[in-house]
C-alpha cells in the first residue's frame, strides 16, 4: 500500500511537487502520465528514499518516511520492500547478469549464494533470460538489459514495484519484449499467487497505462490533475 | 689553461664548511681552505682561479671529461685514484676518525668488523671498512652520518678529522676516539695527460709550503695541527704517478689498458640494487594505492572538514618535491620517528605517491555514472557497500591504465631513495660507473634491469584492460 499525503519537494526553490495527496491499494497497479518535468520521477524517487521532500508524509510498505533527511536503518529496510527499475537501466557493469541480480540479496540481506542465486534463476527465467545468466551487462541489448533490471528489482521479495519510464530508453522495436514481461509481472500482482504487488509506473506509453493499470494519474505541475480508473 | 689564463678547478659546495662553501654572510661568495689554496696556488702560475661546482662523487669523471684542471676537494691519495689520476704532492694530512656514541666499546678498526658504520662515498674510511668486512653505510653529506649516529641507526662514523672535529665529535651523546685510526693525504687530482701542469702545481705547492703561506691558510681555518708537520718533511709524491705509465709509450694510453671491466661480485650488486627498488617500489605501491583511493572516497564522500584535510594532504604532498619530503621524513622527524632507511624511503614515496593515487581515483570516481550508485542504494545497499560492490571495482578498471602509469613512474622515482643512504638501482650504477670508469656499460644494464621491470607491468595492464573489455 502506498499512501502520499501533502507531499512538497522544491528543487533550488522551485517547487516540483506542490501538494499531492494519493493512495495506492495493495496489489494495484497505478500508471502515473503527465508532460516532461511535470514531477513524474521525482515523486517516484521520493517514495524509494533517493530524494528527501520539504513537507507531507509518505507510507509505503509499513514504513513511513517524513521531511527531511531520512535515517539509514529505515531506508535499509524499506529497500528490502520496495523495488526500483530506472529509465536507464543501471545495471553494474563490471558484474555478470546472474550477479547483478544477487548482489543485494547477498550483500545488503546477507543471503547465502546458492539460495540466492537459486531465486535469481526463477526470476531470470521469468523475464525470458535464463540463457544469458552469465553474460555481462555490454553484451546484451536494451531490452535485456532492462529485463535484467526488473528481475533485480524483484530479487529481494518486494511488496512495492517503482517503475520510472521503463521502456522510455528503448528503441521502439525493443520496447515490446519489456512490455511483456511487465505484463508478466503485473499478471502476477493481479493473480491468486501474485502476494498483492502494488506497482507505479511511469509512463508515456498511454496504451501500455491503460493495458495494465487499474488507476491512471495524470501529474501536471507538480499536482495531480487527475484520477481516472480503467474498466 | 695558459690559453685561457684561468685555472680551472673542481669542487662540490655542498661538502661544506671549511673546505669549499658559500659564504653565510654574503650568498654566492664562496670560501673555504681549499678555496685560499686554489687561489693561491693560481697566483703562483700566473693565472686566476676558476671554481667549477660539481657533485663530489662524480668529480673525478668531470676532471676526465675536461670540465676542469684540478679536482681540489678533500681528495684523498689512494692507490686506486694513483693509477687513475695525476696526483699532485700533498697540501693536508687528515687522520681517520672514529665517533661512537657515549659508552660504546668500539674502538680500534678490527672491532669494526660486521658492525653498521657510516661513512662516505668513494673514501679512504669506505675502503678501510670495507677490508674489515664492516657493514658500510654511505653518505652524501656529512652531517647526515652523524645524526644517524645519535639516532642509533649506525654504531659509528669513521671520516677524516676534518669533518669529525666539526659535526661529529661535539654533538651531544657522541664522542671520537683520540687515536687517528688511520692518517693519509689531500691531494690534487689532474688529468694523466697533463703532465706539465703536475709538474708546476707541485712546484707551486712546494713554494706555498716552504713559504709558509700554506701554514698560514691552514692557521687562519684552525685546521693547522701536529698531523700537519708531515707535509714540510714530505718528499714531493712521485708526480711520475700511475705505475703503469712508466712502462707505456704515451700517457693515456695504459689507462686504457688497466681499465677495469664489469666483475662478476659487481653484477651481483646489480641484482640486490634491482631487488632492493623492486621491493620499495611494490611495498611503497602498496601502500599508496589504498591510501590514495581512501583520500579519493574521502574527499567524494566526506563530511566538509574531512574533505578539507584530505585535499590539503593532496595539495601539500603533489606540490612539494619527493626528494624534500624524504629527507625531512628521515632527517627532519628523526627525533620523532625513528624509520631505518628502507622503511622511510617506502614510506615517503608511499605518502607522495598517494596524493597522485588519490587524484587518479578521484576522478575515476566522478567518472561512473551517477545511476550506478543509486541503483545500488534502491537496492538497500549501505553507503560503504555501494563504494565496496559498485563504485570502486569499476572504478579501479577506469584507473588501470593510470595506475600502470604511476607504478612505472614510481619505479624510476625509487632512485631518489639514494639520499636517504639506500643503495638501490641507480645508485650501485653510479658507484659502479666511477669505480669502472665507464658510464655506458653500468649505464645500458641499469636502464636493461629497469625495463626489465617496467615492460611486463605495461603488457600485464594491458592484458588486465582487453580481459575487463571482454570477458
Amino acid at each position: 500500500m502506498i499512501r502520499i499525503t501533502g507531499l512538497h519537494k522544491a528543487f533550488a526553490g522551485s517547487a516540483v511537487l506542490g501538494g499531492i495527496d494519493a493512495t495506492v491499494a495493495e496489489g494495484k497497479i497505478v500508471a502515473l502520465l503527465g508532460a516532461s518535468g511535470s514531477g513524474k520521477s521525482t515523486l517516484l524517487r521520493c517514495l524509494n528514499g533517493l530524494e528527501t521532500f520539504d513537507a507531507g508524509t509518505l507510507e509505503i510498505a509499513g514504513f513511513s518516511l517524513k521531511p527531511g533527511a531520512h535515517d539509514a536503518r529505515t531506508l535499509h529496510a524499506l529497500r528490502a520492500k520496495v523495488g526500483m527499475v530506472f529509465q536507464e537501466f543501471h545495471l553494474f557493469s563490471h558484474l555478470s547478469v546472474l550477479d547483478n541480480v544477487t548482489l543485494a540479496p547477498r550483500i545488503a540481506r546477507g543471503t547465502a549464494r546458492t539460495k540466492a542465486e537459486a531465486h535469481a534463476r526463477e526470476l531470470l527465467a521469468q523475464v525470458g533470460l535464463a540463457e544469458r545468466a552469465h553474460a555481462m551487462p555490454r553484451e546484451l541489448s536494451g531490452g535485456q538489459k532492462q529485463r535484467v533490471a526488473i528481475a533485480r528489482a524483484l530479487a529481494q521479495g518486494v511488496a512495492v514495484l517503482l517503475l520510472d519510464e521503463p521502456t522510455s530508453a528503448l528503441d521502439p522495436e525493443l520496447r515490446e519484449e519489456v512490455r511483456e514481461v511487465l505484463r508478466k509481472v503485473a499478471r502476477g500482482a493481479h493473480g491468486a499467487s501474485g502476494a498483492g504487488l502494488t506497482i507505479l509506473l511511469v509512463t508515456h506509453e498511454h496504451a501500455l497505462a491503460r493495458e495494465l493499470a487499474d488507476e491512471i494519474w495524470t501529474l501536471a505541475a507538480g499536482k495531480i490533475e487527475g484520477i481516472s480508473r480503467t474498466p | 689553461m695558459q690559453e685561457s689564463g684561468e685555472l680551472g678547478w673542481g669542487a662540490d659546495l655542498q661538502g661544506g664548511e671549511p673546505y669549499v662553501y658559500e659564504s653565510p654572510t654574503q650568498p654566492g661568495v664562496i670560501i673555504g681552505f681549499e678555496v685560499e689554496i686554489a687561489d693561491a696556488l693560481a697566483r703562483e702560475l700566473g693565472v686566476r682561479a676558476k671554481f667549477h661546482q660539481n657533485d663530489w662523487s662524480n668529480l673525478i669523471p668531470s676532471l676526465e671529461r675536461g670540465d676542469f684542471d684540478l679536482a681540489l676537494n678533500g681528495l684523498e691519495d689512494t692507490p686506486a685514484r694513483r693509477a687513475r689520476l695525476r696526483l699532485s704532492r700533498p697540501y693536508f694530512v687528515y687522520g681517520e676518525t672514529l665517533a661512537v656514541r657515549i659508552g660504546s666499546k668500539l674502538h680500534t678498526l678490527a672491532a669494526l668488523s660486521g658492525r653498521r658504520i657510516g661513512t662516505l662515498n668513494q673514501t679512504v674510511a669506505q675502503d678501510l671498512l670495507q677490508a674489515q668486512h664492516a657493514e658500510v653505510v654511505l653518505y652524501e653529506g656529512q652531517q647526515e652520518p652523524y645524526m644517524d649516529l645519535s639516532h642509533g641507526r649506525v654504531e659509528g662514523v669513521l671520516l677524516d678529522h676534518v669533518i669529525a672535529d666539526r659535526y661529529g665529535c661535539g654533538q651531544p651523546g657522541l664522542s671520537c676516539v683520540k687515536q687517528d685510526l688511520a692518517r693519509g693525504t689531500y691531494v690534487i687530482g689532474m688529468r694523466p695527460s697533463d703532465v706539465e701542469l703536475a709538474t708546476r702545481v707541485d712546484a707551486a705547492l712546494s713554494r706555498l709550503i716552504d713559504s709558509g703561506e700554506l701554514r698560514r691558510i691552514l692557521e687562519h681555518w684552525r685546521l693547522w695541527d701536529a698531523r700537519q708537520e708531515e707535509l714540510g718533511g714530505r718528499a714531493p709524491a712521485p708526480v711520475a704517478a700511475p705505475p703503469q705509465a712508466v712502462v707505456a709509450a704515451t700517457p693515456a694510453a695504459p689507462l686504457v689498458a688497466t681499465k677495469p671491466t664489469l666483475s662478476a661480485a659487481q653484477l651481483g650488486l646489480f641484482v640486490h640494487g634491482a631487488l632492493l627498488t623492486i621491493l620499495i617500489s611494490l611495498c611503497a605501491f602498496g601502500f599508496a594505492l589504498p591510501f590514495g583511493v581512501l583520500l579519493a572516497v574521502i574527499r567524494a564522500h566526506g563530511g566538509r572538514t574531512s574533505r578539507f584535510l584530505a585535499t590539503a594532504y593532496v595539495e601539500l604532498f603533489r606540490g612539494t618535491p619527493v626528494l624534500l619530503q624524504l629527507y625531512v621524513l628521515y632527517y627532519g622527524l628523526s627525533s620523532l620517528i625513528r624509520l631505518g632507511p628502507i622503511e622511510a624511503a617506502i614510506l615517503g614515496l608511499g605518502l607522495n605517491y598517494a596524493a597522485y593515487e588519490a587524484e587518479v581515483h578521484r576522478g575515476a570516481l566522478a567518472a561512473l555514472p551517477r545511476g550506478q550508485a543509486e541503483a545500488a542504494s534502491s537496492l538497500g545497499l549501505s553507503r560503504v557497500q555501494v563504494l565496496r560492490h559498485v563504485l570502486l571495482p569499476q572504478s579501479m578498471r577506469i584507473a588501470l591504465p593510470a595506475l600502470t602509469n604511476d607504478f612505472v613512474a614510481l619505479l624510476k622515482d625509487s632512485s631518489l631513495v639514494s639520499v636517504i643512504t639506500v643503495v638501490e638501482l641507480t645508485k650501485r650504477m653510479t658507484i659502479v660507473a666511477v669505480e669502472l670508469r665507464d658510464w655506458v656499460v653500468p649505464g645500458l644494464l641499469c636502464a636493461g634491469m629497469y625495463f626489465a621491470m617496467s615492460f611486463p607491468l605495461s603488457r600485464l595492464s594491458l592484458w588486465l584492460e582487453r580481459r575487463y573489455q571482454s570477458a
